[in-house]
């Protein structure tokens, strides 16, 4: 049997990419459901999943209080806001990792290079893209809906509540934005986690490793998984809409 | 569906309203009383100072000098569900038919709200769409679920703005005979409108506004025998006021 980690061959002196060899091997990878792979998978989207439960947790509620609140100064909060969409994740990953480092002011939590800081890093790069989407879904909603709502009494604080539950499909896709970000980065984690095997190493961090090292199945079922993960991320977020529109119009 | 058995917010008594925004006096020294009962409405050419009178008086804006007292006791607190607002887009919700009934009965903490959505449905024939997602109905259905909503408040006051601005006749005729059975039961209604033939077929008194300032107060009948000033009579034979 063909080992499927061999995926180059020498022709000539030069070494040549065996493709169809390390498609067939990716394939068998996925399909044998291979413990090293799903580890990584599993890794991956735990990671992904937590960061994105935090940036919502966060990002939900500051950016409802954004779309409703005035004061001084919240227009350059807004650009800033919508500016750290485009954060680099390399960006992110140095900051996390100056706070956690043993000289940062958090190093003494012990985090440097631990799944934790991977989810910290990722809520970072999401949490813009949660908190500028709820930003201006609500502040749209809110323009519309603010004379009904301040005729039942409904202002600031209490109009969220309402904003949040109409606008909870846009939000949704919102979500699913930045879980896409957060699942396709590599630079952040890799600096804050050190692509520790069996530890640390993502799917993002693995395909980088294992392309560098020639060993193409790996690399190549990891990313069919990721492209599969875009698909269906991108599927859900058409469903969200498809489905806004059909029951609250 | 009625709040008769609790004190009467009515009469409102506005005096000398003005509201002034970018330094620009949208209204000016605007007095007048609702002693309660039928439907008065408010005329006048764009940017009279209609729709901006009916959102001072619900609350919506705070006036730059002048006061709108309801009841006896000047200053008295009213609470917003006593008096209703129908604006002239009917603002719906995200939600289905039913949902924006009860998302409304909440906001005020309506201890039946069940009931009074019940009530609503029927009486606003809104049974059939119940389920529907409001945004998807039609102009006339829209509007007469926003009339609904704002009904099932039990409102002894309801302000409609230009209700019937964006409606088809039928629509139109739809909605003036709910205005005119909400009337008959004893709501007080306040409304702006444009066309003067729903001023005459449902107005018991109308209010001229023109450019922020209250031209003529008088009773329906006698405003179109006679109107009492110049800019009533300019107004009724179509012509521009200035």
């Amino acid at each position: 049997m063909q080992n499927p980690y061999k995926s180059q061959q020498k022709i000539r002196g030069f070494r040549v990419l065996d493709v169809s060899g390390a498609f067939a091997a990716a394939f068998a990878l996925i399909v044998g459901l291979d413990p090293q792979f799903l580890q990584v998978v599993g890794l991956s989207l735990r990671v992904t999943l937590t960061a994105v439960l935090l940036a919502a947790l966060i990002g939900v509620p500051l950016g409802a209080w954004l779309a409703l609140a005035r004061f001084p100064g919240r227009s350059a909060v807004i650009v800033l806001v919508n500016g750290l969409m485009g954060l680099p994740p390399v960006v992110a990953g140095l900051i996390v990792f100056l706070a956690l480092s043993r000289s940062g002011p958090l190093g003494g939590l012990g985090w440097l290079f631990t799944p934790t800081a991977m989810v910290i890093a990722q809520t970072l790069l999401v949490l813009p893209i949660v908190l500028a989407l709820t930003r201006s879904t609500l502040e749209e909603l809110w323009g519309e809906y603010r004379d009904h709502l301040t005729s039942l009494g409904m202002t600031g604080l209490r109009a969220i509540p309402t904003l949040i539950f109409d606008g909870r499909f846009a939000l949704a896709t919102g979500l699913l934005a930045g879980f896409g970000r957060a699942s396709a980065e590599v630079g952040a984690v890799l600096i804050v986690g050190g692509n520790i095997a069996g530890y640390t190493r993502t799917m993002t961090t693995s395909i980088a490793l294992e392309t560098s090292k020639g060993d193409l199945p790996l690399a190549l079922g990891l990313g069919i998984v990721l492209i599969a993960l875009t698909l269906a991320i991108n599927a859900a977020a058409y469903g969200a809409s498809r489905v806004g529109a059909r029951f609250a119009g | 569906m009625s709040m008769r058995d609790t004190p009467s917010i009515l009469p409102l008594s506005v005096q000398r309203l003005c509201f002034e925004t970018d330094g620009k006096r949208l209204l000016e020294d605007v007095s007048f009383t609702l002693p309660g009962g039928g439907v008065t409405t408010i005329i006048g050419p764009n940017g009279a100072g209609k729709s901006l009178t009916l959102r001072l008086c619900h609350g919506l804006l705070t006036p730059t000098s002048g006061t709108v007292h309801w009841g006896a006791a000047p200053g008295a607190a009213v609470g917003r569900k006593r008096h209703a607002m129908v604006f002239q887009r009917p603002i719906m919700l995200r939600r289905s038919v039913r949902a924006n009934l009860v998302h409304a009965l909440s906001a005020v903490g309506a201890a039946d709200a069940a009931l009074r959505v019940t009530a609503a449905l029927e009486r606003f024939g809104l049974n059939d769409i119940a389920e529907r997602p409001a945004r998807l109905l039609s102009g006339g259905e829209q509007q007469r679920l926003a009339i609904a909503r704002a009904w099932s408040l039990s409102p002894e006051v309801l302000f409609l703005d230009e209700p019937t601005s964006q409606l088809d006749p039928g629509a139109t005729r739809q909605i003036e005979g709910i205005i005119a059975s909400l009337a008959s039961e004893g709501m007080t209604i306040l409304m702006t409108t444009h066309d003067l033939g729903q001023a005459r077929r449902l107005g018991v008194r109308i209010l001229l506004l023109n450019k922020g300032r209250l031209i003529e107060d008088a009773a329906t009948a006698r405003f179109f025998a006679a109107p009492g000033t110049r800019e009533g009579q300019a107004f009724i034979a179509g012509e521009l006021l200035w």
